[in-house]
Formats: structure tokens, sequence, C-alpha cells
């Protein structure tokens, strides 16, 4: 994302001119884009003119609009961003307060008003202009008849092809069915990698799997790829890393993400932090469960203590519509961070954000123990937690 | 001609106990509610309740003759040739209805009984046909127990069979000899093997001190009985019934799974199991031991008999269950041989998900019981894994005791370390039977030991003869349908083939049955048990069901064929009782986790921690708790990605248990309290 102008008063009213440049950038629209702020695009809209004799035509214009914003809708595939909302600058076509959709295209600027821009929101400005952003990585989970297709992005990991293909077990006088039903797999897990998969954006290509399907399969993909003389898979074959995991399930990947191999080869290393920061929350809570909490509650009464060395906050809580539920979360990335502690944002699109949203969202590891809480919440703790 | 000669020639023993056998079966009867019984028997007080309307009637006297007909044996009847239909006093509507039953009656009875006894009948069922025709029947079979000569066509047929049953007990080996000609052609299946279970064999067998000889003799009883009615509406037949009928002279299948920790020497021990009881033929044999030399592993010779595909071949080792069967003294036996590498647990769970008992086996090898039984090696999550899938009978192979010199020593520090971590895991001390052996030798499997230093101090049985102390479980072959696919593949004829084991119930072919979760309708129109066709399978067989009405690609592993009147439950979200086993990181809300149902493998996360409880009391804890650490009891919620079929534990045990996985280790075994509608 490009950051065209920043304009943002002493009150933390404001505007802010962005321009996306790939497709992740409307990820962060989405995640900036609050109801309520206005938003002023470029847009097609479709505009009946009618003569004095009364018959009408009709023609589409492209014009600039400016919405307050009333719903956001977001396509995790397609990454196409839609805003509806009631048009608030008067415009040679469009009548005040006729509604309007905007779908927000890629490298087209756009301009962002918020009546507060918070620590949250600019924080996300400045992470999604980051320059240093690095190149995707691909991963293929796979297991016996199962297969996910995925793309790591630095805030994102897209499920781009799900192949589930039933595979005949091996039975007396039958060994053909299962070595046939494992070739029909082999050959869909790879029309998925060269249909989904851009060999020239992603860094390398992470195959996954337990046992020796990983194996096999890469073996299967470079004969056939000499077979049928496919340039590209040859060309990057180096691309490829053969990793081990325990199953074709999407959460699966958090074993990958893991591997040090993996690390060593994806410099972002977002996703992975991620996956490490919540392990050793996990890990906590085993080891000394009154150094570990979760659920908005607890977490609460441990930032009063100033107890919290590291909070993790999934950002889907900074996405609800509800305005001063959003401001109370960032109060507490706030007051946190004024305290020292260490606060990271989870991507609610990966498969360590899906697992904190889980749990309740928010999770926080301590400085020192605090049983009290533990003994204090038996009551009532789930119910205010649940979503 | 014969089967009369035979009844004649009968020794009054054997009378003696064809009656006891009656005498008990109409107590005893399973089929029979109380409420349908009672049709069947005579009850003075409901008969004066009836005559008390006909009392309003013109003639006392007759009726009051009538009752006293009635109180008298019912053979009486036969003196009076016709009936005053007068006398009854019944509407014009309800007197053709009688005359249309009594026609009907006797297109099926012929002349052979008296008008009284129908009608009687007939009013007593409000004339309803069928219902009057049973009582009738079962009513005769009553006097035939006691008025031999009068006995009608019909009894001709089922009074050999009570004694073929009995027979093996008598072991009076001429009784024994006709009765199975006589029964020839309801035994289908098996009728071989029949001959060469010698009578007095059984009686020495230790399944004859086994609950299982209970049950036979009492599903015998109820055969003969419900012979009569299958005649007349076929497919009301009590399932026990047909299950005896089918299986009750044949031996019976025993399922059992092979488990242990990788390189334990699985395979080899089946393979050479196999080999010495001639399931395998010497050219097959022989074929393996070249090729397998050829690749310089001559040592898996005899887990090439299972392992088939070329991969686990060259690999050396098990990726998915092998299948064969053998035959002991008294069972039918279907070894499932699972793979013990980490990777391939979820296809040793499909295989232990089917199977009635276990055997572990351990490497004896210095070193090598130590690696697989200690902290990551498979002996432990195997055993573990059996337990909760419901197998409670175990036989320990402690395999490869020929590279320690067949040393007591080793063998005893093995059997001790093992029999604490097993009690641990929930195995009764009684249940579990350590064998020592070698599958390369063949030491011990099938013959009995031979080695010197062994003979020295082992005394105990040989495992094939351990395999025939397993007690078989009780089928339950009464309740609605339920069978898990494991497999879908095409077969050789038209329409697809799934394969699984028939949890509940029994299926027939041409049956209608409800593919689930989908709910789609399918017909059977094929069934195989171990590759041979039958007509009619029961609950604990694995079969393989042809097919046809649903799309081969609608159906995949893990799906439930379902009764279609009692339809298995579908969801995705469900209680479940969790016992959690140790893990390195403790269990929170919303932990995503891999659920293994039957041969079904799911994405699942807990939604909900409910509550925490007391290990040994089932004590309630904590409500609420934030996290579950090791070892832990607790109640859990639990939503599955896609729906999936699912029963309540105390409704059907096989379907109503659950394994969660993380990351290639089982972290919690889990059985279903409750289900929530989606």
């Amino acid at each position: 994302m490009k950051l065209v102008f920043k304009n943002i008063d002493k009150d933390g009213s404001g505007s802010i001119g962005l321009i996306p440049e790939e497709s992740e950038d409307m990820w962060h629209a989405y995640n900036l884009i609050a109801e309520g702020d206005s938003v002023t695009a470029s847009t097609v809209r479709k505009v009946q003119n009618e003569s004095s004799t009364g018959s009408s035509t009709s023609s589409r214009v492209r014009t600039t609009l400016t919405i307050s914003v009333e719903n956001i809708d977001f396509d995790t595939q397609a990454c196409v961003l839609r805003l509806k909302g009631r048009n608030i600058v008067e415009n040679q076509y469009v009548k005040m307060g006729a509604y309007h959709t905007l779908d927000l295209e890629l490298n087209r600027k756009f301009t962002l008003r918020k009546v507060l821009w918070d620590s949250v929101a600019l924080e996300r400005v400045d992470m999604a202009c980051d320059p240093a952003s690095s190149a995707d990585v691909a991963a293929v989970v796979m297991q016996e008849g199962l297969a996910h297709v995925c793309l790591i992005t630095p805030s994102m990991t897209l499920v781009r092809s799900k192949i589930d293909i039933t595979i005949p077990r091996k039975r007396k006088g039958f060994v053909q069915q299962h070595e046939k039903g494992l070739m029909k797999f082999y050959e869909a897990v790879m029309q998925g990698i060269l249909r989904h998969i851009d060999f020239s954006v992603v860094k390398c290509i992470i195959v996954a799997s337990p046992g020796f399907v990983k194996d096999q399969f890469f073996d299967y993909m470079m004969q056939q790829a000499i077979k049928t003389d496919n340039k590209l898979l040859m060309e990057n074959k180096s691309k490829f890393l053969l990793v081990k995991a325990s199953s074709g399930f999407k959460h699966s990947l958090k074993e990958v993400l893991q591997e040090p191999s993996v690390i060593a080869k994806i410099s972002d290393t977002k996703a992975a932090s991620e996956v490490k920061l919540l392990e050793s929350f996990y890990t906590m809570l085993q080891l000394e469960p009154a150094k570990a909490f979760y659920g908005k509650k607890d977490v609460l009464r441990a930032n009063e203590a100033l107890a919290i060395e590291t909070l993790m906050i999934s950002d889907k809580l900074f996405r609800c519509q509800d305005i001063l539920k959003r401001k109370e979360y960032v109060g507490l990335v706030d007051s946190a961070r004024e305290n020292g502690a260490d606060v990271r944002i989870f991507s609610s699109m990966h498969v360590s954000g899906e697992q904190l949203d889980q749990l309740t969202g928010v999770a926080a590891i301590l400085r020192f123990p605090m049983p009290e809480l533990e003994d204090s919440d038996v009551e009532g703790n789930s119910d205010s937690d649940s979503d | 001609m014969a089967r009369h000669r035979n009844i004649r020639n009968r020794s009054y023993s054997d009378d003696y106990d064809y009656e006891d056998v009656y005498g008990h079966s109409v107590e005893d009867d399973v089929c029979l509610s109380p409420s349908e019984a009672a049709q069947f028997l005579y009850d003075r007080s409901r008969n004066q309740h009836a005559i008390s309307q006909f009392l309003k009637s013109d003639d006392i006297l007759e009726e009051s003759e009538h009752d006293d007909d009635v109180d008298n044996t019912r053979p009486n009847f036969e003196r009076r040739e016709s009936m005053d239909l007068r006398g009854l006093n019944l509407s014009e509507d309800d007197e053709t209805k009688l005359m249309s039953c009594l026609d009907e009656l006797r297109n099926v009875l012929g002349d052979t009984l008296s008008d009284s006894i129908l009608v009687h009948e007939v009013l007593k069922h409000k004339f309803d046909y069928s219902k009057a025709l049973d009582g009738i029947l079962n009513n005769n079979k009553q006097e035939n127990a006691n008025f031999k000569p009068e006995k009608p066509k019909v009894v001709i047929d089922s009074a050999p069979i009570p004694i073929l049953e009995k027979a093996p007990i008598i072991s009076t080996i001429s009784v024994d000899k006709p009765i199975l000609i006589a029964s020839k052609p309801e035994a289908v299946k098996g009728f071989k093997i029949n001959d060469d279970t010698s009578p007095n064999s059984r009686p020495q067998t230790p399944r004859d001190q086994s609950p299982a000889v209970e049950r036979i003799s009492s599903r015998n009883d109820n055969f003969d009985e419900l012979r009569f009615t299958s005649k007349v509406k076929e497919n009301k037949v009590d399932p026990h019934t047909k299950f005896s009928n089918e299986r009750g002279s044949d031996k019976e299948y025993l399922y059992i799974v092979v488990i242990g920790h990788v390189d334990a020497g699985k395979s080899t021990l089946m393979g050479h199991l196999l080999c010495e009881l001639g399931e395998v033929s010497k050219r097959t044999l022989h074929k393996y031991e070249q090729e397998s030399k050829k690749i310089g592993k001559q040592s898996f010779m005899y887990a090439w008999v299972l392992d088939e595909t070329g991969e686990e071949r060259v690999r050396g080792i098990t990726m998915d269950i092998g299948r064969a069967q053998f035959e002991t003294k008294t069972k039918k036996v279907i070894i499932l041989d699972a793979p013990g590498h980490a990777d391939f647990i979820p296809n040793m769970i499909t295989g232990a998900g089917q199977a009635d008992v276990a055997l572990l086996v351990v490497d004896a090898t210095r070193g090598e019981f130590e690696s697989g039984f200690d902290l990551g090696g498979q002996t432990r999550e195997h055993a573990l894994l059996v337990r909760s899938l419901g197998v409670n009978q175990l036989a320990v192979a402690v395999n490869k005791l020929d590279t320690t010199n067949w040393s007591q020593e080793r063998f005893n520090e093995i059997v001790k370390k093992l029999k604490v971590f097993l009690k641990q895991a929930g195995f009764k001390d009684s249940d579990v039977t350590f064998v020592p052996c070698s599958g390369l030798t063949g030491e011990n499997l099938v013959k009995p030991p031979s080695e010197p230093e062994l003979l020295e101090w082992y005394k105990g049985p040989n495992l094939l003869e351990v395999i025939d102390k397993f007690n078989v479980p009780e089928r339950p072959v009464s309740k609605p349908l339920r069978m898990s696919i494991n497999d879908v593949f095409k077969g050789t004829g038209s329409g697809f083939c799934v394969a699984g084991r028939i949890e509940n119930g029994i299926l027939n072919k041409g049956d209608k049955i409800l593919v689930c979760p989908s709910k789609e309708t399918a017909e059977v129109r094929n069934l195989a048990i171990n590759e041979l066709s039958t007509n009619i399978a029961f609950a604990g067989d694995q079969v393989s069901v042809t097919l046809s009405g649903v799309e081969m690609q609608n159906v995949s592993v893990g799906y439930v064929l379902s009764d279609p009147v009692n339809i298995v439950p579908v969801t995705s979200h469900f209680e479940a009782r969790l016992v959690v086993f140790n893990v390195k990181v403790p269990i929170t809300k919303g932990y995503p986790v891999l659920l293994h149902h039957q041969s079904l493998v799911e994405s699942a996360h807990i939604s909900k921690l409910k509550a925490l409880l007391n290990k040994s009391t089932g004590e309630l804890l904590k409500k609420k708790p934030r996290c579950l650490g090791n070892n832990s009891v607790a109640v859990v919620d639990i939503k599955v990605c896609r729906p999936i079929c699912i029963e309540r534990y105390k409704d059907v045990k096989e379907l109503g248990r659950v394994m969660l996985r993380v990351s290639g280790v089982t972290i919690a075994a889990g059985l279903v309290t409750d289900i929530y509608v989606d």
C-alpha cells in the first residue's frame, strides 16, 4: 500500500489517502475501514437521463464519490472489498443520500476519513505501507486423500484449493485400485499447484505431509514434469521444500511454520512468530497456570495490575461493529503498551489467529503469577467471553 | 421320509431332552414380548370377561358349556365339527370378517383343525388374520409337546432341529449324523466346517465355560419356534433367530487387531502364523522368499504375506491395515494387521475400531522394547487407543525372544513392566495373556514350543491357543442397522462397493438403506463377507456391500449406512466426556483437534469446557475450567467442521466413541454423552 497523504488533526480526526497495490492491501483496508467512516474513491455508476420528451437513456459514467460507510463486505478468496453507504458529497450524477456500493480497486487512490484515528488504526496504516513486506510462500499440506493448497502472505493464509478424493484401501487382489486412486490424487494436487500458485511471486513452496506422501508426490510431480515437458515445474524445482506435518488438515500448517527449515526460508516471520507465541502461551498454561490467562475479563484485570508481559489480541476484535467495544480493546492495547508489554495483533486469517479467535480473541502471558485471578473466576467467566 | 423315521427311532432320553428344551424355550423366549406371549397363553380371567359379554345372549347354558370346553385342553375342540356362529352374538359386519378370516386360515392350514379353534382364535385376535394364525400355530406347538400323535405336518420340519443343537452335548454320534442331513438345507454356510468340529471336541473347549454358550442355546430355542412364523411373515422374523439360523451351526467370527511399535514384527508374526496354518500356498511363499532375497531383505518374507503394496514392500513397513483370515478350533479369526509407524496411526485406528480383541506385539530385544515402550513409542499409544476404542481382551506376544536366548528373566521383566502399564490403561489382569514367541523362527506360534531353553520355564499355551481362548463379544443384531464405511472402491461387477463393519443390526441383500450424513437412499445389490457372496450379514461382520442408487463420489470413508426408519443422528455439535492423556500443552477452549470417529477423520475444535471431573469417582471438581491438564477427566462440547454421524455412547457403543489427536499425538479419548441438533 502506498500512503499518498496523511491529514490528521490533534483531536484524532482526519483523512488519509492510500493506494492499494496488491490484493493483500485489501485485507488491510478491510481492517481499517469501520462503519461510519467516509470513503472517497473513483467508481462507475449507471446514470439514467430523462430527456425533455420523456424518453430515457442510461449510461455508465466514471465518477468520484464519497460515501458514509454502512456496510463492509470482504471476500477472502477473491480479496475484494465492497463498501455500501449513502452519498454525502454533492455530485453531478448522484443525488445526496443516494445509496452506492464502492468496489475498492487495485492501484486506484481512495481517501479514508475517520472521526477518530486510534493507535491501532494508525499502526495498521504503518504496517500496510511498510515496503519491506516480503514475497509470499505457498504451502501444500497433504495426507492420502486430502490436500490443501494454501498461500501464506504476511497477514493472511488463503486456502486456494482443497482436494478431497477417496482412495480405495489396499485389499487382497485389488492393490492396483489403491495405487490408481493414489495417482489420481497426486494428479489433482499437481493441477491445483499449477493453477493456483504463481511461481514468479512465491518464494518457496512447502510440501508437508505425514509419512511418505510428500516424497511420493514430489517424485510423481517431477516425473510428470519431465514427461509433459513442463518447464515451469522443472525450473522451480529448487523452490520446493519438503517437511513433515501430522495431517492434511489446514491447522497442521501450524506445525509446518514451526519447522526450523521453513523459518529459515521465509524471511517474513509474522505468521511463524505468531504460531510460536501462541505455543509459548500454551506451554505457560501447562507449567504455570497462574501466569497465563485468556478472556477479556481476566486479561483486563491483569492489565490493571500491570502484570501483562505479552498481550495477544486478534484483529477480529477491532473489526467489531460496536464502537464502544472497539474503544475498550484499543484502550487495553494502549495501556498495556504504556506499561511496557509486548503487544501482538494476530491476523485472524492465519491458523494461529483462528485459534486465538476461538480462545475468546485475547490472551496474555503475565510477568508474575496472579493466582487470585484463577480462583475468582469460577463463575460467570465464560459467559462474558463467549462471542 | 428319512425325517419321519428319524423321529420314531429317537430314544426316550432324547425325547426328554427335547421337551426340556421346549419348556425352556417358552419361558425364556426372547423374541416374544410379554404382551405378545400373553396372547398365546390361556388366561382364565380374560376368557371369563369375554363370556360375560356373551351372557347377554339367549342361550346361557350353551355358553357355559363352551366355557368348559375352553377350560379343558384344546384337542377337545376337535370333536365339535361345526360351531354355531349365532351363539357368538356377532354383528353382521363382524360375521363377514370372521368368515373371510376363516377362509384365509383354511388356505394355510387345510382341514387339520376344527372350526371352533379357528373361530376362537380369530375372535381373540379381533379378526386379525395373521395374528390369529400365529396364535394357532403356537398353540399347536404347545400341544405337540404333549400330544405327539396328533402333530400336524408343520411340526415335522422343526422337530429334528432342537436335537441338532442338543446333539453335541448328548454326544451320541448315531443321533448326530442323520441330523446333519436333515439340517442340510438350512445350513447354507460352513456345512463342511460343522463336520470337522467333532461333537466330542466342543465340550472341552474353554468356550463352553464362557457366557457365549448360554447365548447359543437360548438362541436355538427361539430358532424352531420362529420357524413357524417365518413361513407366514418372512420380514418380521426376530433378528436373533435369523442370526442363529445362519450362524448357529457355524464357527463364530472373531476380529483381532494386531498392534505394537514399529518393527516389533507384527506383520512377520502374522505372516508366519498364516503360513504355518496353511493359509498361504507354498508357491506364493517361495516367490516372496526369492523376491525378498533379491532386494536383500529376506527377513521380510513373511511380512509380505500381509504387506501387499509395492510401497510397503520397498520400505519394509506396513502402511495400511492388512487383512487375512484363518480358523482355529472354535473360531474363524480375521486378523487386521495394523501399521506401527506413528504417521499411520489414523489407519491403525480404523483397524482397531473394527476389532473385538487385540494382540499386542512387543519386541523383546534389549533396547528395542524400551524404545517402543517408553515415551514416544507406539506400544503405549496403541494400547491406550485400543482400550479407548472398546477392546478389553488383550494378548501380548513377546516377540523376538530368540534374540535373548529365550531368557526367562527378560520375559518376566517385560511382563512386569507391561502389566503395570496395562492395568493403568484399564485392562483387567484376567483379560491379558502373555505369550513368548518368535515370529521369524515360528517358535510357539501354532505348535507347542520345541526350543529347550523355552521349554525349561514356559508351560503355557502357544499363540494359536491363546487366540482360540478369546471370548467373542455379543453381537447386537436386534438393534437398528448401523454400518460404518471404511473403504469405497469399484467392485468387479456393476455399481460400486463400500466396505465396513456392521455395528448393529442385520443387513439383507435387497434392503433399502440410508447413506448418512448425506441422507441418500440406496439399495443393497450384493453382500460379501471375506469375498464370499452372501444373502445376509449381521452385527460384527466385516462386509463389502455393493450399492446402487447413489453416486460413488457422494460416498466417502466415514459415512454410515443406516436403517431408513431409525436414522442415525447427524450433527456437528455434541457433548463428550473426555479422558485426557499425557499432553504437552493443556486443552483450552477453541483448541483445534483432529477428531477420529471410526474410520472418519475430521477437523474439529473444542467449543466449551463444561466441567472438570474427578478421575475415579466422577464427581464434579470445577465448573467451566480454564484448561484441561494431564490425565484429567472432563465434560466438553465439541464442534466438527462438517456434520458427522454419531451416536450417544449409551445407545451404540461403537459409534459413541471419539479420539482426539493433535499433531500426530493422541491427546484424549471421549464418549459421546449428548448430541445437539444443528
